[in-house]
């Protein structure tokens, strides 16, 4: 047992930290405010390889660990969670599915762009009327002999109209159920293809959310990924891989808002004090503390057992669980320790607290992450 | 052409500073080291030429004086871009102990210009750069802000408190740089960092030296004195204040 980080891990920890803190911090608000995409951020975050650390070098990424990933994450969201979305879903659902059941092709022609962040990629599975239940797909790719004919909507997809390459989760034959599902890779500027209007969302507001509209979408046979059938699968696999991610910015959010707070509680002062001084805010500060370091284990065994090659789905549900309900929690908190002024935008911690629901719910809302930990539970197979 | 970035390792600038054996050595416990903040400006303005490609630059190459714990910030220096980094196997003692490690190293190795930031972080000397000069018999300039080339010659900048100056050197110099040689340290890419493990870290053993100095004693600042409010409709307080209390008036 070793708790140290390797000299590699430190560093990217540092560069994540050096550009939050330098860059992000600076347009953060207006970005929210506003919903304006981070693009010169994205290129920026390209050149230092954020965007495809995961990947392995081969494939043009930056051959990092998944520890290392928990660590930049975390940075990252500490200032700027809708930029951390827009990496873990490149990195840990679009990347990390091309490189891992991806022909060397379909590598060579959609990974490396998307490693390099000179793409951004979209994983297109939620619709209408399947969220949780991801197995009601209602978008249809139909089997034409040489291509699939794709039809449907799609709906909350992050980066929806930023992102150029698609992931789309579609159901080829209804009769098989969850195994008739495909997962293909489509060009966003494929003819047939509407992207729906911007949502207007309460968090994340510097990430783009679409729904994207499928009609009669021609798309290669090659560009499935794995055996026909394979889709359902495929998702689940992906999203296993992307709670990590998404539970690193649940606890970067966590962390960010902590700090905050504590800055703040050993600054302002009350009845002749230092806030910090009063058990009402110490202790506050103290659960704070606690369940952060917990969330920070739970994320950093899932990346361990990834890295090692070890099942991780069950203890990527737990981080992604505990990682979730802690940001919310904690940002609340955060909140209330800046009181009024934790109520207005320039305080950051507001922003923090809007951010962190959607944590609770996507990429597997904690009652699904539930689900599968209890499954386990039931099966024998924690 | 060659760069040799002169590189001190010392606490991050966020460290709580604390002293034992009877206040005469630096407590480095629980210390996060760092690549000194000039240094690292200075290393960043010499990584950038090189990589623009437009500029007659080779190599760069950073160099330290210390011993194995050093290395990790050496590695960094390598993940920014230096090509290679020399580590000289010794306890830096004074200045003058470090400038004599650092003069004996270029001297067998030749550079163009050996770069310096105006001073380090941890005891503020801004004397290593100018005696490495001296030692080298080679020009000096301090306060350097700016530096570009045309074709092989180098046109210096320097910021004085009433503008600023050009300089042109003619051969080998040392070259004491302050704000404004880089706008701020570069961040490595994840391809930096995995190559730094990859690229020449090399040992090489301290030379005779003396060190002139010795540190006696450190004494901390006296803690800031809090801040004391009062009414904006009370000016006689604040009069009585800033003349007994302040003693400004």
């Amino acid at each position: 047992m070793n708790f140290e980080f390797t000299e590699e891990q430190q560093m990217i920890r540092q560069a994540a930290r050096d550009y939050a803190q330098r860059e992000l911090i600076k347009d953060v608000i207006e970005r929210d405010e506003k919903a304006i995409f981070p693009t010169e951020h994205i290129k920026k975050l390209s050149e230092l390889g954020f965007m495809g650390m995961l990947v392995n070098s081969k494939y043009e990424g930056g051959g990092m660990d998944t520890i290392s990933y928990v660590l930049a994450m975390e940075e990252i969201s500490k200032v700027d969670s809708s930029v951390g979305v827009i990496i873990s879903v490149n990195n840990s659902l679009v990347c990390f599915g091309i490189e891992k059941y991806g022909t060397e092709e379909q590598k060579e022609k959609w990974l490396k762009p998307l490693a390099r962040g000179e793409k951004i990629g979209a994983f297109l599975l939620s619709e209408p009327g399947a969220g949780s239940d991801a197995t009601s797909q209602k978008t249809t790719a139909i089997d034409m002999g040489d291509h699939y004919l794709v039809n449907g909507v799609k709906n909350w997809i992050t980066s929806g109209n930023s992102a150029s390459t698609y992931i789309v989760i579609a159901q080829t034959d209804k009769e098989k159920g969850h195994k008739g599902i495909n997962a293909l890779l489509v060009d966003k500027n494929s003819p047939g293809i509407t992207v729906g209007i911007h949502e207007n969302k309460m968090g994340m507001r510097s990430s783009d959310t679409h729904s994207v509209q499928f009609t009669d979408v021609k798309v290669p046979k090659e560009n499935r990924l794995g055996d026909d059938g394979f889709g359902f699968k495929f998702a689940m696999k992906t999203l296993e891989g992307g709670r990590i991610g998404i539970a690193s910015q649940a606890l970067g959010i966590a962390s960010g808002a902590y700090e905050l707070a504590v800055k703040y509680a050993k600054e302002r002062k009350a009845f002749g004090t230092e806030i910090i001084n009063h058990q009402a805010i110490a202790f506050k500060l103290a659960d704070m503390a606690t369940e952060i370091e917990a969330a920070r284990f739970l994320c950093l065994k899932a990346a361990w057992l990834k890295d090692q090659n070890l099942p991780y789905g069950n203890a990527s549900a737990m981080a992604k669980l505990y990682a979730a309900e802690t940001a919310m929690k904690v940002t609340t908190e955060a909140v209330q320790i800046h009181g009024g002024y934790g109520y207005v935008k320039e305080y950051h911690v507001e922003r923090m607290m809007r951010d962190a629901k959607l944590t609770q719910i996507y990429e597997g809302t904690s009652e699904i992450q539930k689900i599968v930990i209890s499954r386990a539970i039931a099966t024998d197979s924690l | 052409m060659k760069l040799l970035v002169c590189i001190s390792n010392v606490p991050d600038t966020t460290t709580k500073v604390k002293f034992t054996d009877n206040q005469t050595r630096f407590d480095s416990s629980g210390v996060q080291w760092i690549i000194n903040p000039w240094d690292e400006l200075a290393l960043t303005r010499a990584v950038d030429l090189k990589e623009d490609g437009s500029n007659p630059i080779n190599e760069v190459v950073v160099i330290t004086v210390g011993l194995t714990n050093t290395e990790p910030t050496l590695r960094k220096c390598l993940a920014i871009g230096a090509d290679k980094a020399i580590r000289i196997d010794t306890e830096p003692k004074d200045a003058y102990f470090v400038s004599q490690q650092i003069a004996s190293y270029v001297k067998t190795n030749a550079f163009d210009f050996v770069i310096f930031g105006i001073e380090s972080g941890d005891y503020n000397g801004s004397s290593v750069g100018a005696m490495v000069a001296e030692w080298l018999d080679i020009p000096s300039v301090s306060s350097v802000s700016g530096i570009r080339f045309n074709g092989n010659q180098a046109l210096i900048e320097r910021d004085t408190p009433t503008g600023k100056e050009q300089i042109e050197v003619n051969g080998t110099a040392v070259l004491v740089v302050q704000k404004g040689f880089a706008k701020e340290p570069k961040i490595p890419n994840m391809r930096g960092i995995m190559m730094a493990r990859q690229k020449p870290l090399e040992v090489i053993p301290a030379v005779a030296a003396e060190a002139l100095t010795n540190y006696v004693g450190f004494e901390l600042p006296q803690p800031k004195a809090k801040v004391k409010m009062i009414d904006a409709d009370n000016m006689a307080e604040l009069v009585k204040l800033l003349s007994t209390e302040a003693k400004v008036l």
